[in-house]
């Protein structure tokens, strides 16, 4: 091999593929020296990763969006903004079995509770803008409905305002209440499925649990379809503390 | 899709292999190959320790015996599979997937009902030694007594005295759920008489004293061959040990540790080998899958002394011969294949992995040599990419870098390509993946 050309340092090579003119031969040895190069190891010490839980986490964002800002139009929740205590729980959840995902027990299967922690306190502070909702096509009576079973609940079923835990403006209430608004339709639909065979839980008492269970499908349906298709406010924040007692005991809100 | 695993979509053939097997016996004779070559017959039957039972709290910590039983438990990685998901630790319930149905593990809490609670250390020495439960049953060889067999009977008391320790959890032992015929009764004592022999680890007298501590670990407690030796259609450990094997039906590839182009330590330094034991992770390689769980619960609790004796066993290993690596794919991928997955590989991998495979060792691991990458097996090349994850979380990297799934973002084209583009970029020369490969792995559950 020829003596490598002093402009041909370190870093230049390393820096990425070389677009400029160069006749075959001379690809091959740039190439030749690239790989001679990374396989000393010296191109490893011109690139490091970012110290960052940013850059730790992009497991997470590979699904949930940069930030965590996972939009309506797809399956994938948005966890940004989320109370920390709320992203913590769930996933130890799903570590520990109480909830069924494989792709996220599969991430979160050897993490140790410290780890946990500090990755909800990172998405918990992270406040990208919400999309607009996604349109929801169904009647109006159903969304009424909806209205109705979000705001003010069904005492003829017992059952509680949903604005009654998750906050008055449903954007979840500190420390581990989640908000309800800026998520899929589909994903509200599949946690009470889940809640309702038993695939999700909750630390106990599950009052999510009791909650489903006092659901009728249509009630279901009408409620997420109501949740969904609510705008956010651009500054929404999780509510600092429950104002008012809450209808039913829940586990796990002292994380 | 489901998993197909060769062995059950061939029940049938298997049944017959069985019935052959069984008659085969006696012109096989009666032990079958791919033994650890050092092995001898059991010699060792001595009474038990007399461990007292009311051990517990501080003095149980503070009695040698106990905690050394409460490491060697860590170095049998017993929790790995004796914890349930969300379970109390070691009292069982956890569902294993074998090629032949479901096994569940036991209760090793003394609750007396359901765990080890009237078990004296003569039955546990029986258990582990020679794969018989307490009323002589024959243990499913899924508890991989094929291996504990050489655990010494000190070890397997001091063992004992400490689970004698833990609290007691009533939780009932769930049957194996075994497909026919493999839950037809004697079976296991027919598997048995074709393919087990209890046995004692032999040191060998021209070895250090260091190379058999690393030998008794790996051979015994370790039950490193349970996955990195193949195991034949009966699920009897039959190729050369630590010669790499497939997992099924999990979907990993344990390689080669015989194999400088797959798992063998010689291609690393002592520190890096013992780094990687350790961590996971060094400046060429991370661990995934199985092997990331064996590291997080067990090998990183382990001694340096007893890391660095398995190194120096496992680089002792005879290398297998290399095999030739031609391909019959390669002809058959078209150009516009790779060039999408070059394509892909910038827009996707190129920012962490660096364009020219480079990586940002450890925590962003070189492609380039990467035997991952280029191994004949693509099973965990195909898995990492997939559904990413983190490299282990353990005390030197208690805050480890994760990968994203790519399983939701690249059809199995694009998977394909891509890998295929990793596979031959660089002066790799593996051999491509075709389509069909990742959308085999696609159907199978991550665990």
């Amino acid at each position: 091999m020829r003596t490598v050309p002093p402009s041909a340092s370190g870093p230049l090579i390393c820096s990425s593929r070389s677009h400029g003119p160069g006749n075959r031969r001379m690809r091959a040895l740039l190439l030749g020296i690239v790989l001679f190069i990374a396989s000393t190891g010296l191109c490893a010490q011109t690139r490091t990763p970012e110290d960052s839980l940013a850059a730790r986490v992009q497991a997470c964002t590979g699904c949930h969006g940069p930030q965590g800002r996972a939009t309506p139009d797809g399956y994938y929740p948005r966890i940004a903004g989320k109370p920390a205590g709320y992203l913590y729980n769930q996933l130890r959840h799903f570590r520990d079995g109480r909830r069924s995902a494989a792709s996220m027990t599969w991430m979160v299967d050897l993490l140790p509770d410290a780890y946990l922690r500090e990755i909800a306190g990172h998405f918990a502070q992270q406040h990208p803008p919400y999309p607009s909702p996604m349109t929801v096509a169904v009647g109006r009576d159903v969304m009424e409905r909806g209205r109705a079973l979000a705001m003010a609940g069904d005492p003829s079923k017992q059952l509680p305002a949903c604005t009654s835990c998750h906050g008055e403006g449903l954007l979840g209430v500190e420390p581990a209440v989640p908000g309800l608004l800026g998520l899929p339709r589909d994903y509200l639909n599949a946690q009470f499925g889940a809640w309702r065979n038993g695939t999700r839980r909750a630390h106990a008492p599950d009052c999510m649990a009791e909650v489903t269970r006092r659901m009728a499908p249509d009630d279901i349906a009408a409620v997420t379809a109501w949740l969904a298709s609510q705008p956010v406010p651009a500054q929404a924040r999780a509510q600092a503390a429950a104002l008012k007692a809450r209808p039913l005991d829940c586990g796990g809100l002292d994380p | 899709m489901t998993w197909r695993h060769p062995l059950r979509s061939r029940r049938a053939l298997s049944v017959w292999l069985v019935i052959a097997a069984l008659v085969l016996v006696g012109i096989w004779g009666v032990r079958n190959s791919g033994t650890w070559s050092r092995a001898q017959p059991d010699t060792s039957d001595r009474p038990a320790a007399g461990i007292a039972n009311e051990l517990s709290g501080d003095s149980a910590r503070a009695n040698p015996t106990i905690s050394r039983g409460a490491y060697l438990a860590l170095a049998g990685n017993c929790a790995g599979c004796h914890t349930a998901r969300g379970g109390q630790p070691y009292a069982g319930g956890r569902q294993i997937e074998t090629p032949f149905g479901s096994v569940y593990t036991s209760n090793l809490t003394p609750d007396e009902q359901t765990g080890l609670g009237r078990w004296s250390a003569d039955d546990f020495w029986r258990a582990l030694h020679d794969g018989r439960s307490r009323d002589g049953r024959a243990l499913n060889p899924a508890f991989p007594y094929t291996s504990y067999t050489r655990v010494t009977r000190e070890d397997s008391d001091a063992l004992f005295a400490w689970l004698r320790t833990l609290p007691q959890v009533a939780q009932a032992n769930q049957p194996a759920a075994l497909a026919f015929p493999w839950n037809l009764p004697g079976l296991i004592e027919a598997w048995r008489w074709l393919y087990f022999r209890a046995e004692t680890f032999a040191p060998d007298a021209s070895r250090d004293a260091q190379w058999n501590r690393g030998a008794y670990l790996v051979q015994g407690l370790g039950h490193c061959g349970e996955c990195h030796t193949a195991r034949n259609a009966l699920g009897a450990l039959s190729g050369t040990p630590l010669g790499g094997a497939d997992l099924m039906p999990q979907g990993w590839h344990a390689p080669s540790l015989r194999s400088r182009e797959a798992g063998s330590v010689e291609v690393w330094t002592p520190q890096q080998a013992v780094l990687w034991l350790q961590s996971g992770l060094n400046q060429s390689a991370v661990a995934t899958g199985p092997m990331a769980r064996v590291i997080t619960n067990s090998l990183q609790h382990l001694d340096l002394n007893d890391l660095q004796a398995m190194q120096a066993y496992l680089r002792t290993l005879e290398q297998a011969a290399a095999t030739a690596r031609t391909s019959t794919k390669s002809a058959a991928i078209d150009p516009g294949y790779l060039t999408l997955g070059s394509q892909l590989y910038s827009k996707h991998c190129a920012d962490c992995h660096g364009e020219a495979g480079e990586g940002a060792p450890p925590h962003y691991p070189v492609l380039v040599g990467n035997r991952t990458v280029t191994q004949d097996s693509s099973i965990n090349l195909i898995r990492s990419v997939l559904h990413g994850g983190f490299a282990p979380a353990t005390r030197s990297n208690p805050r480890p870098y994760g990968m994203p799934p790519f399983g939701p973002l690249l059809n199995d084209r694009e998977a394909g390509a891509v890998l295929s583009f990793m596979r031959t970029a660089w002066g790799h020369r593996a051999a491509p993946i075709e389509p069909r490969e990742v959308n085999t792995l696609r159907g199978v559950p991550v665990e």
